[in-house]
């Protein structure tokens, strides 16, 4: 087989992939040993896929360089070994003597020092917590009000039914991204033990689909939920299920339906 | 810079060098793990756990064995696997299961703050469905040949040579030679 010819198989980019046998990635390795052509298209099929993967991601907030760096970096003092030598052993014991009469002392000082600096981490912990989920939050916000805005997004009420008649919810439904948001303003607190689940529904035949569940109901402020994409949603229900959910909608706990 | 340099200057260990690894690759290994997990907050975690175990691991890194990225990035894989599996996965995301690397690229807020990126929505679009499916077993989702193949339900051959014109579609796009 020429290079050119091995090069074609394709094997070379299962081997960055990281998907060949041993026994297959070790011949990828001799033939690159053997043929700079080889290695040179390795190194670009690798920049290609590099540039691919770091392209389609989120952006990537500093702070984790820090956090990283400060996992790493911080606490690892490197311990430099002593010369042997006669004086020095004398000296050393000495000196050892000193110290460790000097420890006691400082001990008792770094002791207090450290449950201050104790409580003071464990307060900026805190504080970077909250911040992170202030961020997320935020984000999510974002990302659900570009949704609402969008020009192919549209309103679903969705009435109460039969015993729940004083229930009310709106989905907003976008036909293009088929994303969906679900404004549970209208709805009561779930029963401990219990949650809401949302159906996407075809008819003909009558065919739902999950599409999530409203967790965490009572701490969103807001109420609006994003739930999983509904590919082909022509009208929207919501049941009241055991917490986890269920596989099939209990009807007889149907609270609010509307179409699309 | 290339790999053979970058691992010269990382045998010393030192931040300096630790900088360089993550300027290389970091992002790259995160846009992988965010395309597992789904989650940016928890894939921020898993990137932090991963770039931790491969600097306490390079050691163990043998160059003979294959690229230094194909080894980090099979870490990285790795660890959002684990991750993804850990979270007792909520029915929600069931539906989501055929989700993609591309799929983050959908919400136009992600790419206003896209770093590298301009332009990027166009050229991923540009990419055959066919072709995003297939990187997005083989490279992101780490399947071996055979489960990507029956997955699709292709032969082996035809799998290895239609992925070899994907990424020579994708390197024509980048401009990658």
């Amino acid at each position: 087989m020429s290079t050119q010819e091995y090069i074609d198989s394709g094997i070379l980019e299962l081997y960055v992939y990281g998907s060949l046998s041993k026994d297959e990635a070790r011949e990828v390795q001799e033939m690159i040993a053997k043929h700079p052509e080889i290695k040179k298209e390795v190194e670009a099929i690798e920049e290609a896929v590099i540039r691919l993967s770091s392209s389609a991601a989120p952006y990537l907030p500093a702070v984790n360089y820090q956090r990283i760096k400060e996992e790493l970096f911080t606490n690892s003092a490197k311990v430099k070994t002593l010369r042997k030598t006669s004086w020095a052993t004398y000296t050393g014991w000495a000196a050892a003597l000193l110290l460790l009469i000097a420890s006691a002392v400082f001990y008792n000082q770094y002791q207090s020092n450290e449950e201050v600096l104790k409580v003071v981490t464990t307060e900026k912990e805190e504080l970077q917590k909250d911040k992170k989920q202030l961020e997320n939050v935020q984000e999510e916000y974002a990302i659900t009000l570009n949704i609402l805005r969008d020009k192919n997004t549209s309103v679903v009420p969705l009435e109460g039914q039969k015993n729940y008649s004083n229930a009310y919810a709106q989905a907003y439904y976008n036909k293009e991204s088929k994303e969906v948001i679900i404004d549970a303003q209208g709805l009561p607190e779930p029963p401990k033990g219990m949650v809401y689940q949302v159906w996407s529904l075809q008819f003909d035949p009558l065919t739902p689909t999950s599409v999530g569940l409203l967790e965490e109901f009572k701490t969103n402020d807001s109420k609006l939920f994003r739930v999983a994409e509904a590919p082909s949603a022509e009208a929207f229900g919501i049941t009241l299920e055991p917490a986890g959910g269920s596989e099939t909608p209990t009807m007889d706990k149907l609270y609010t339906l509307g179409k699309v | 810079m290339q790999q053979d340099q970058l691992l010269e200057l990382i045998e010393q260990k030192d931040e300096k060098s630790f900088d360089y690894l993550y300027d290389m690759y970091a992002q790259s290994l995160f846009g992988v793990i965010n395309a597992v997990v789904k989650n940016k907050a928890q894939a921020e975690d898993v990137l932090q756990e991963v770039m931790v175990k491969i600097w306490e691991n390079l050691d163990s890194y043998k160059k003979e064995k294959g690229r230094f990225y194909t080894w980090i990035v099979n870490i990285a894989r790795n660890a959002a696997i684990d991750k993804y599996r850990s979270k007792a996965y909520k029915k929600q995301r069931q539906n989501l299961s055929t989700d993609n690397f591309v799929s983050i690229l959908e919400g136009s807020y992600n790419l206003g703050r896209l770093t590298n990126a301009i332009g990027i929505e166009a050229f991923v679009k540009k990419l055959k469905p066919k072709c995003i499916k297939i990187i997005d077993l083989l490279f992101y989702k780490g399947f071996t040949q055979k489960e990507a193949a029956e997955d699709l339900s292709i032969p082996l051959g035809t799998l290895k040579t239609r992925n070899r014109a994907c990424i020579n579609d994708l390197r024509t796009l980048l401009n990658v030679k």
